[in-house]
């Protein structure tokens, strides 16, 4: 009895995930450090941290999907979390540079010392140490989505008015943190670090290291996740994703399950933002803004969503797409590609790509079992059209 | 001895006007008097052939103050920089623009063979001022109330004591009454900051900028110092808290005026959201980008008319406008029937899907036109501003806000009076209901589509106005337009009208204390608290098949 959640929780498909993700986490650091650069099979450490960055914006489509796939909102401020966990990150950093900045202040980051800043804002206190920053990495983007959460749930705002009041809320972050008097960099963000935990971040060690942990956080969180959706909790989530009205006539607080999911999601989201800044360098308010919100939305439609692995893989093919035309001649067409993504998503692949492959396995299987016994002839496959076939976890 | 200088002078010039009214005709009689005579005029003109610039300041204000009708003509050529001197012979010329010379003590064209030496009376800035401040004396007298309007205003600003004798004597004859209080105002600027004037003048100088109530005043009166007489000192109090007033009231309408201007624009692209959003339960995020080709279609109807037919520009918003709304509105069509309608019950997907097509057309935008602002220009009846009490509106905001009032009318009748107009209500109450009695609502969502986007249309034509358009012209707007909608409620366009105009107003008004982005975070912050208290906007809709 005591295995059962856990196989539950791990079925074949999560099994298969979670082995790919560590066989990643070791293969790319020793292609990285230990195959020689003229080897053909070395991984550039430009490479290392482009797939660090992916492993984030995994974890980041991850927490999305938690919520819309699973409790039916569709957050467009997603992006808020992660910023705010970035930002979390970026004054740690911030605060290790130490008298290396360029004005040198043993205390006040450089933006601080150029608005001639006289001391530090309350608010940076403590973040020189790391244990606080990876505690305000989770409890800011927390509280701000409980305090969102709870005005929001509570007065059953749904559907299409959340969407855009998370929206609103990603784009007044956005513009408050464009200030320069808001004490955080303002349009240049936090940027020139130095170390982390005393490593040097341009290190390929770091590099690595922060790769791997990364990996280590995205398999703790898909756990999580799992456990979540996988126990009676998960159905109601379900429940509520398809009827909320029903759920709600049954008896189930409702608001109390969208609070926690939604809070649980908005710390994943800040663990990715506090993992993402290191590996990239640099976290500035353009995080903040609604479009990326959105981007980070479609990487789950494309995975498909309510499948936990989907977004992961949404999220890579996505990115590295991006990249593909992002850096070379393709450039001016990369926006009708992204736009073409969202259109097609919506249109012919409404359950995503792992979504559509579960669904044609059902079907494969269904058909030969329909083969063997003549009496299963039709009602087995969902109708098409209804808002409420979602495509389930690949169970 | 300057004062009995003045009053000669004054003395002169009266003679010399009424000599002017009486014999209009016998202008050159006069100036020949003026010349046997050799008035301060013809004093002043050496002084212009030393090339000295304080000599030249010197003679300047002795022109300026001659009162004769040639000191006009020879300031205007100076500023212009034909006037040259011979230093030699002694003589000023005018050189026309058709290249002649005129002799400056008589202005009859120059006989004889020009001196050799002949060059350019040069000038600094400060004579440049002196220059202005001249001009706009001498202006003072212009046949057109305009400018002698405008004259006793720079008069007012610059408060050259050396103008006070011209002031005098306009101020005796001007009939105009608009124009005798600017004198009067003037006047007293003049009055107050002159030192040794009398108190009583002063505090009847006070009284005249009192009345005038603008900030200039504020800022004349801050210049009397503590030490002054202390009836002075009182008007002077007084006629500050009585400014102070007036200058919050003012500030009050004006704050009102710049809400109600960005309410109309917000209402402008706000309200075919409303209606897509009311009939059809979908958000276009694309509606932003119905906007932009609106204001794109207005620059090509523009480009046309610049190189085809230049007469029509002052028509061309007027063939712009019908033409943004059936492009919109075409392309809207477009949207709903290719993608949207296939995605009918499932509104979230609806809205990352539109997301998607404002990322095509604004990237098919930027393809097609470059990324660059295009420049849209102001018809001539746009462009300008008048002053109204202590605010200054232009017309182009004005016309913006009439504008909008129009197409809510029209909207408002066509959704009361017509047929569309009445399915389209049905179906936004209820849908299945609708459908029941026989109305065909995807034709209705077809063309609820098409006419919000058409008006979205039309706003990008007004928008075009008073925005730079470029490929991410939509984009400023949009989220706004969500607060309006999700403020105002849907399926009913007095709340979009009050929800536009009341977030307009609001940001206008917490700029001043929060600055343009603190204010803009307030309302947002406000919307996000408001909508728990009403989660479906201040109009919202009753009824069981809103929850649905």
């Amino acid at each position: 009895m005591t295995s059962h959640p856990l196989i539950r929780m791990l079925d074949r498909g999560s099994t298969l995930f979670l082995v790919l993700l560590g066989a990643f986490a070791i293969a790319i650091p020793v292609l990285n450090l230990l195959v020689p650069a003229t080897s053909s099979l070395h991984v550039s450490t430009y490479l290392v941290a482009l797939l660090g960055k992916y492993i984030c914006y995994g974890l980041l489509a991850l927490s999305i999907d938690l919520i819309w796939g699973y409790v039916g909102i569709l957050s467009l401020g997603h992006g808020a979390f992660f910023a705010l966990g970035g930002y979390a990150m970026g004054m740690y950093l911030m605060r290790q540079i130490g008298t290396r900045g360029v004005y040198a202040d043993p205390i006040l980051p450089d933006f601080m010392v150029f608005l001639n800043w006289k001391e530090l804002p309350f608010f940076w206190y403590g973040f020189q140490n790391f244990g606080y920053a990876m505690f305000m990495v989770l409890f800011v983007p927390g509280l701000l989505a409980f305090v969102f959460g709870w005005f929001a749930f509570r007065s059953r705002v749904t559907g299409v008015y959340l969407s855009i009041i998370t929206q609103a809320l990603t784009y007044a972050l956005l513009l408050g943190f464009f200030r320069n008097n808001f004490g955080f960099g303002g349009n240049n963000g936090l940027t020139d670090f130095k170390d982390i935990l005393g490593f040097n971040i341009q290190a390929d060690t770091t590099r690595n290291a922060l790769l791997v942990i990364s990996c280590l956080a995205l398999g703790l969180c898909f756990l999580i996740c799992r456990a979540i959706v996988t126990s009676k909790f998960g159905k109601v989530l379900v429940a509520i994703r398809d009827a909320e009205a029903r759920t709600r006539f049954m008896g189930y607080r409702v608001e109390s399950y969208k609070l926690f999911v939604f809070t649980v999601s908005a710390c994943m989201a800040g663990v990715a933002g506090a993992l993402y800044v290191p590996q990239v360098g640099i976290i500035n308010p353009s995080e903040f803004a609604p479009a990326n919100s959105i981007e980070a939305v479609i990487w789950v439609a494309v995975g498909g969503r309510g499948t936990l692995i989907g977004p992961v893989l949404g999220a890579f093919v996505v990115n590295y797409t991006k990249t593909f035309f992002t850096t070379g001649l393709l450039a001016p067409y990369w926006l009708f590609v992204l736009g073409g993504l969202f259109i097609g998503t919506t249109l012919f692949l409404p359950r995503g790509i792992v979504g559509a492959w579960a669904h044609w396995r059902a079907g494969v299987k269904e058909k030969s079992e329909a083969k063997r016994s003549a009496e299963a002839e039709d009602g087995m496959l969902p109708t098409r059209g209804s808002p409420s076939t979602q495509p389930g976890a690949a169970e | 001895m300057p004062g009995v200088v003045i009053n000669m002078r004054g003395l002169f010039d009266r003679i010399r006007i009424f000599l002017r009214i009486l014999l209009p005709s016998a202008v050159l009689f006069v100036a020949a008097v003026a010349n046997a005579v050799a008035g301060p005029y013809e004093d002043a003109l050496p002084g212009l052939t030393t090339d000295s610039y304080s000599d030249t300041a010197a003679a300047l204000d002795q022109v300026s103050g001659s009162g004769s009708d040639l000191a006009a003509p020879l300031l205007q050529a100076l500023k212009d920089q034909r006037l040259q001197f011979s230093a030699v012979e002694k003589k000023v010329l005018i050189k026309t623009a058709d290249g002649k010379l005129l002799d400056a003590a008589t202005g009859q064209p120059f006989a004889g063979t020009p001196p050799a030496d002949l060059s350019n009376v040069r000038l600094n800035n400060r004579l440049r001022n002196l220059l202005d401040a001249a001009l706009g004396s001498l202006t003072l007298m212009a046949a057109d109330p305009n400018k002698r309007y405008d004259a006793a205003q720079s008069v007012f600003k610059s408060r050259d004591a050396a103008t006070m004798p011209v002031l005098e004597k306009a101020l005796a004859a001007e009939q105009n009454a608009r124009v005798k209080a600017a004198l009067m105002q003037a006047k007293a600027a003049i009055v107050v900051v002159t030192a040794d004037a009398p108190a009583a003048d002063k505090v009847a100088a006070i009284a005249v900028l009192r009345d005038r109530g603008d900030q200039d005043a504020m800022a004349l009166l801050q210049t009397i110092p503590a030490n002054a007489p202390p009836d002075v000192l009182a008007a002077v109090t007084e006629a500050k808290a009585n400014i102070e007033r007036n200058l919050a009231l003012w500030g009050t309408v004006q704050n009102l005026w710049y809400g109600l201007s960005l309410g109309s624009v917000l209402l402008l692209a706000a309200i075919g959201l409303a209606i897509t959003f009311g009939v059809m339960g979908v958000i276009n995020m694309a509606h932003g980008e119905m906007v932009m080709l609106g204001a794109y279609t207005t620059f090509v109807v523009q480009e046309v008319i610049r190189t085809r037919y230049p007469g029509l520009f002052d028509y061309s918003l007027t063939i712009a406008l019908p033409l943004a709304f059936v492009v919109a509105g075409a392309v809207g069509i477009a949207i709903e029937r290719s993608v949207i309608r296939f995605l009918y019950g499932r509104p979230l997907e609806t809205l990352l899907a539109t997301w998607g097509i404002s990322l095509v057309l604004q990237q098919a935008v930027r393809a097609a036109f470059g990324p660059t602002n295009k420049e849209v220009g102001n018809p001539s009846w746009m462009s300008g501003a008048f002053d109204l009490g202590g605010i200054l509106i232009t017309y182009n905001r004005l016309w913006i806000i009439v504008f909008t009032g129009i197409v809510f009318a029209a909207l408002l009748g066509m959704l009361r009076f017509t047929r569309l107009g009445l399915e389209m209500r049905a179906v936004t109450q209820n849908r299945s209901m609708a459908a029941a009695v026989g109305i065909r609502t995807a034709r209705i969502d077809a063309l609820t589509f098409g006419l919000g986007s058409g008006i979205a249309g039309i706003a990008g034509v007004a928008l075009s106005q008073i925005d730079n358009v470029s490929p991410n012209l939509g984009q400023g707007y949009i989220i706004d337009s969500f607060m309006v909608v999700v403020f105002g409620g849907v399926g009913n366009l007095w709340g979009t009208l009050v929800g536009a105009l009341t977030l307009g107003i609001a940001n206008k008004f917490l700029e001043p204390f929060a600055g343009a982005v603190l204010g803009k975070i307030a309302v947002l912050v406000f919307i996000i608290l408001f909508i728990q208290k009403r989660p479906r906007g201040m109009f919202a809709l009753k009824g069981r098949a809103i929850e649905a």
